[in-house]
């Protein structure tokens, strides 16, 4: 079961996402964003970071890249694609989540933990989790503002203390399906207690446990 | 040829940038602002002489790139 973590031009959180899901027993590879194939691939990950310098829009020119095309296809065959801070900008504006981020409520770059409760478990980030979960990791981010116009968007995380003013209070978002998510917050830094957090694990284990052979 | 596209956040959608101006013009005295919305404006220069073909390809960019619909509505001028 193999999973494809993309790296575009400025993204910088593939080795953490590797690590965690290494860790947690799957098999993660790093995949340049010009690959035109992932049919070896069960799963993949779109990590944090500044795709393509977050240049017009945070994800605008992503979108474009050529493995976007293997993502498209993957969302569409059912197939569990995840998105993590820059990375849900980019399934955003690539149409495969409704709705679109910008900036925080209060201008400012949050840093730090947030406490979130899983509030849909029938989407491959929150399968393995209960409803009404605690998630404690950490927000990274000055994009994070969902909003959703359309109101057709599955929240899976709900912040308990709107840091940010996204719709709903909305952490975690999946397409109808529940195959497609993205994610603000960063699960892969609360794998470990040396990184204060354990609960990005679960989240890990749900994503893993949505892998089926392609 | 010079073209101008205006990108404009949809007036539902919220515009945390001028609302914090807004703030700040309202600290220095100004409490006359009703509203500060921050826009963009993008310059081009397109090969062709063609007006009409020209605005159509470069609202074609727009929809394809430029603007994001979930939040924003375009305006193309060319100028000359």
């Amino acid at each position: 079961m193999r999973v494809a973590v993309v790296v575009f031009p400025g993204t910088n959180c593939e080795h953490d996402v590797v690590h965690a899901i290494n860790a947690l027993g799957g098999a993660a590879e790093l995949v340049w964003h010009r690959e035109r194939d992932l049919s070896d691939f069960d799963g993949v990950v779109l990590p944090g970071g500044f795709a393509h310098g977050d240049y017009l829009r945070t994800g605008a020119i992503a979108r474009f890249s050529p493995v976007m095309t293997e993502v498209r296809r993957m969302a569409g065959d059912g197939l569990p694609v995840l998105g993590i801070c820059n990375g849900f900008q980019v399934l955003c504006e690539s149409a495969l989540l409704p709705g679109a981020l910008i900036a925080n409520r209060d201008l400012g770059f949050i840093c730090r933990f947030v406490d979130m409760e899983v509030t849909d478990t029938g989407t491959v980030l929150t399968r393995a989790a209960e409803l009404g979960q605690r998630i404690r990791i950490p927000l990274n981010s000055y994009e994070g503002n969902w909003v959703d116009p359309l109101g057709t968007g599955r929240i899976a995380l709900r912040y308990l203390d709107d840091p940010n003013g996204s719709q709903g209070g909305a952490a975690a978002v999946a397409n109808q399906g529940g195959n497609v998510v993205g994610v603000m917050p960063h699960p892969e830094r609360g794998v470990d207690e040396l990184l204060g957090s354990t609960d990005g694990q679960v989240l890990f284990e749900g994503f893993l446990r949505s892998l089926v052979p392609a | 040829m010079k073209v101008t596209v205006e990108i404009t956040r949809r007036p539902e959608i919220a515009d945390p940038q001028g609302t914090t101006i807004q703030r700040a013009l309202s600290d220095l005295g100004h409490n006359d602002v009703m509203a500060v919305r921050v826009d963009r404006i993008i310059h081009l220069e397109i090969a062709g002489d063609d007006v009409e073909a020209v605005r159509h390809s470069v609202e074609e960019m727009c929809r394809q790139l430029l603007a994001n619909p979930v939040l924003e509505d375009f305006t193309v001028e060319v100028i000359e």
